[in-house]
């Protein structure tokens, strides 16, 4: 095909103007920025009065846990007509529902999950909505409960796999709206019917048909999208012509995805390079000044921040604090050796400040050490500041996500418009490891929920018959667990396709099956205490193990012992072998992630006592991290402790939260910011760790935040991931935080 | 040859307060003074066994596995009082300069036998804690008068090794006007001292002692305010 506008008129490059390659687009146009950032300016009038107004709808909102919901109209990308904040100050335009921070319902996922979220606040759903959703239409999580099976149930109410979106949309698809900037959606849809024809072969077959109807969807979500645009007074079928179409043309796209689909994790990619070309283009030709292009950005970074969607309690309990993941990746290295940070991402950087810190969207840096000095400098300084973004290794990944992939959720990468994913949660290591030992009986309920193994019955556990009844029992784990996940992802495709999404996907898309685990290092510190001292078990008067007591101490994960690190490394592996012996739906590659979210408090309370010495009940460390307050040699002996762990074999990320107080970082701020970046760089080598989450602050702070919750609006802070509100977070939650910082920053 | 053997108390793999960058720290047991102040007195009794008893090799090759993060700072020793183990601190940064990483080592200089001194010769750094200039108030602070200390600058002097100053700021022991004032002013003839720091005295250590059993003597005084720091630092100006 090729295509031709007169709005790509002064644009570089040709491959892009012949078939759908945003990538190149940016390669031949984009320009490097090593400079500082005394280029940027403060926020105009119209953007403070536009946030303001906001900043008072917020407090309402937090009273009352949602500021307004739909009752009665199920959400599509038409469902509602244009809706404003404050007009005639908004450059930026375009809400989810009619109102701002008003929730739309998505009844296709579930209506039961609709019901039982407006309950939670106080609203009643439409009668006639309800019978709809369960008489005439069936949803989502009707598909997969009537296919599930026994043994799915019974892990699923155990809490060894947790999360599982079968009563919410998935998530984690990135469309690559910016396409629609580049191309606008006549092209778009040209290229998506020219696929459609290749479809059409001798043999059709299951995948086939399927494959066609999907595309008819997406080509309707298209057209869908130019209607609603143009109630905004946009032609989108049609290519930006300017930095402010292009900005607006982005945001629009992405408006549309969180209209069509409540996913759990909705990431916007990796816009800003691909922006600065348009705002920087403008800038050059006297259209735009800084100040213009600074309002567009924290205009736009104001509608990524009022993305909501209506979640239940229970919901909020493993993801907590209303997160969207409208992740961004920023910075990383070209394949050619250019870096791809442009004065734009100091621009989305900046809103931290011109608006203050907030955790959505969710800044991502793709962080590696030929980064510009001064770039890497100011992403320090905004962590010192603000706590709210966090870093990913841009030289890892390159390696295979090429260079212009982005994160979705917190830590998964992904090719944009090239790789979707089938999320799919997470297992509880720790739990599986109680069941090795207890044959399969939860050591909670009591219940049998694998099939009868031998359990262990001796009074002190032996390292090698552990290791041999772990492994059977992580086997039928990840037997179940992916079976799960084919019925999942299969009801989801049949009845709650993201047609919209996908249709900013090439037609033939690579998937992604992403599993995850919890308890990582809790297995870990487990099995070097039953290896290196002498565990015994209690047993209750149902025979099963409740309880531990060791004599003599072990090495903790966490403090780069490579005896214990070792085990985590092969458990890691280990859990991914037996996942990979597995076919996957639709031909899936599979995945998985050592992340918990804030899960890590709830995965704690469903858990029992563990060899390693935790308590029944009490919190997971998130993510890989190392137990809280057992690794005794630093945060970089923790760092290289984590850094062990294979990306091979957890492709969709590894997760580290670090928590510092400003004193330890050094004593002056510029010292503070060298020693920052001079972590990262240490992290971040081409072997090194995946991904790091930095959070300064003092342990006072969040103690007085959590006392005095109206003082601390906008104070953010990094979980696993993603960034919350602090004070949006549960008690639990905010304990569990606090202990981590008092025990990292001694 | 007797292999020597470092008795370590501690370590620190992110020391971002003891010298320049990110630094490999490694807390030495055993001092032999007795600071009022002390926040690790936990190091002070050089007999208690140790957490990490390690030859020189052995801690370098620990902190050898962090050569991607102290490239740009190094190890520090401190404690206790590190040349209280001479030949150990020696050796070990005899191999971390032989490997190309800084050394700084955290000493208050009360040991200036030749062995202690022989530790400088692999020393990039030395960050020299003086209790006091006042040989009297020095006693009251840590028990010694401190004259080794100021003899120990002179051989850095002597030696011509890059030198920082460190000073515990302690309210109704050594934050008055005039003692502050003319450390400053001595300070002056010595071409090495690139920077004095005055350390805010803090009580995060205090809940030691009472682990320990030993009586604290600085029990009610206040840690020091931000500000007193920031008007002693206009004192060089």
């Amino acid at each position: 095909m090729k295509f031709n506008n007169e709005s790509w008129n002064g644009f570089k490059g040709d491959v892009w103007r012949d078939e759908i390659n945003v990538r190149d687009f940016i390669q031949s146009n984009y320009t490097p920025y090593d400079g500082d950032e005394s280029f940027l300016v403060a926020s105009s009038e119209k953007t403070r009065k536009v946030w303001n107004k906001l900043t008072e709808m917020f407090k309402v909102e937090r009273e009352r846990g949602v500021y307004d919901a739909e009752t009665k109209l199920p959400q599509t990308i038409t469902t509602y007509g244009p809706g404003y904040i404050d007009k005639e100050n908004e450059v930026v335009v375009g809400l989810q529902t009619d109102a701002p921070l008003k929730r739309g319902i998505f009844p296709k996922g579930g209506i039961r999950m609709v019901e039982n979220s407006l309950n939670a606040y106080g609203y009643e759903l439409d009668p006639m909505t309800r019978e709809i959703f369960t008489k005439y239409r069936k949803t989502h999580n009707e598909g997969v409960f009537s296919a599930y099976t026994e043994e799915m149930l019974e892990a699923r109410r155990s809490a060894i796999i947790t999360g599982l979106p079968d009563a919410y949309g998935r998530g984690r698809i990135i469309g690559d709206y910016r396409r629609v900037a580049l191309y606008g959606t006549e092209i778009l849809i040209a290229e998506k019917k020219h696929f459609q024809k290749r479809l059409d072969i001798q043999e059709i077959t299951e995948e086939t048909i399927r494959s066609r109807e999907e595309v008819t969807e997406q080509i309707k979500a298209l057209k869908d999208f130019e209607k609603m645009c143009a109630g905004y007074g946009f032609d989108v079928t049609r290519p930006a012509k300017d930095a402010r179409e292009a900005v607006q043309f982005v945001y629009l796209a992405y408006l549309a995805a969180v209209k069509d689909q409540d996913g759990a994790a909705m990431s916007i990619g990796r816009t800003a390079t691909f922006l600065d070309i348009y705002i920087e283009k403008d800038i050059r030709e006297g259209k735009l000044t800084e100040e213009e292009a600074q309002e567009l950005v924290d205009q736009m970074i104001i509608k990524l921040r009022i993305v909501r969607f209506l979640r239940t309690p229970e919901y909020n309990d493993l993801f907590s604090g209303d997160p969207v993941w409208v992740t961004e990746s920023l910075g990383g290295m070209g394949l050619d050796g250019r870096t791809l940070v442009t004065k734009s991402c100091f621009r989305y950087l900046h809103t931290l400040y011109n608006l203050g810190p907030a955790p959505e969207p969710n800044l991502t840096v793709l962080w590696s050490e030929r980064l510009p000095e001064n770039w890497k400098k100011y992403c320090a300084k905004v962590s010192i500041d603000t706590s709210a973004i966090q870093y990913e290794n841009d030289d890892l990944m390159r390696v295979e996500y090429g260079d212009d992939y982005g994160i979705a959720c917190c830590v998964s990468p992904m090719k944009i418009g090239k790789q979707m994913q089938y999320f799919g949660a997470r297992a509880n290591l720790a739990k599986c490891l109680l069941y090795a030992i207890n044959g399969g009986r939860d050591e909670i309920s009591g219940v049998q929920v694998t099939p009868r193994f031998e359990p262990i019955t001796s009074e002190y556990l032996d390292y090698d018959e552990v290791m041999k009844k772990y492994s059977q029992m992580m086997r039928w784990l990840a037997k179940v667990y992916v079976n799960a996940l084919k019925i999942i992802h299969y009801m989801h495709d049949k009845y709650a396709y993201e047609a919209f999404e996908m249709s900013l996907h090439d037609g033939r898309v690579e998937r992604i099956r992403a599993t995850g685990i919890a308890g990582l290092s809790i297995v870990a510190d487990s099995l070097a205490a039953i290896r290196d001292c002498k565990v015994r078990v209690i047993r209750d008067e149902r025979g099963l193990a409740v309880g531990f007591e060791r004599e003599g101490d072990y090495v903790p994960f966490g403090n780069n012992c490579d005896s214990t690190d070792k085990i985590a490394v092969d458990i890691t592996e280990r859990f991914m072998e037996y996942l990979r012996q597995h076919e996957t739906y639709r031909n899936a590659t599979p995945t998985q992630s050592i992340l918990t979210i804030t899960s890590n408090v709830v995965y704690g309370k469903k858990t029992g006592s563990t060899p390693d010495g935790r308590q029944g009940g009490t919190p997971f460390a998130p993510g890989a991290n190392p137990m809280n307050g057992r690794d005794i040699k630093g945060a970089v002996a923790a760092l290289a402790s984590v850094a062990k762990l294979p990306f091979q074999h957890a492709h969709d990320g590894i997760s580290y939260t670090f928590a510092i107080s400003p004193a330890a970082l050094g004593k002056e701020a510029d010292i503070q910011v060298n020693n920052l970046v001079g972590l990262l760089d240490g992290y971040f080598t081409p072997t090194g760790g995946q991904h790091l989450n930095v959070n300064v602050f003092d342990a006072d702070l969040l103690i007085d935040a959590m006392e005095h919750p109206e003082k601390y609006p906008q104070l953010t802070i990094r979980v696993s991931g993603y960034a919350v509100n602090f004070v949006k977070l549960t008690k639990e939650q905010q304990l569990d935080v606090i202990s981590r910082t008092i025990n990292q920053s001694m | 040859m007797k292999e020597i053997v470092g008795k370590i108390h501690s370590i620190e793999s992110f020391g971002t307060v003891d010298g320049p960058g990110i630094r490999f720290v490694a807390f030495l047991q055993g001092c032999p003074l007795r600071c009022a102040y002390c926040h690790n007195p936990d190091t002070w009794d050089i007999t208690t066994k140790t957490k990490y008893e390690y030859t020189p090799q052995q801690l370098f090759d620990e902190a050898i596995k962090y050569k991607n993060f102290i490239k740009s700072g190094g190890v520090t020793l401190t404690g206790g009082e590190p040349l209280m183990q001479p030949e150990f601190a020696r050796e070990y940064f005899r191999l971390c300069q032989q490997a190309g990483i800084h050394t700084t080592i955290d000493t208050a200089g009360s040991i200036v036998s030749e062995e202690a001194l022989s530790v400088l010769e692999y020393t990039d750094l030395v960050m020299l804690d003086i209790k006091a200039l006042d040989a009297d108030l020095s006693k009251k602070v840590c028990g010694n008068d401190g004259r080794t200390t100021l003899r120990f600058l002179n051989e850095l002097q002597k030696r011509n090794i890059r030198t920082w100053i460190r000073h515990v700021v302690v309210p109704t022991l050594t934050d008055d006007d005039n003692s502050i004032k003319s450390l400053i002013e001595y300070l002056k003839s010595y071409s090495v001292v690139e920077k004095i720091e005055w350390l805010p005295y803090h009580t995060l250590g205090v809940f030691k002692y009472k682990e320990l059993g030993i009586p604290y003597r600085l029990e009610g005084v206040e840690a020091v305010k931000k500000s007193r720091i920031e008007e002693i630092k206009l004192f060089m100006e």
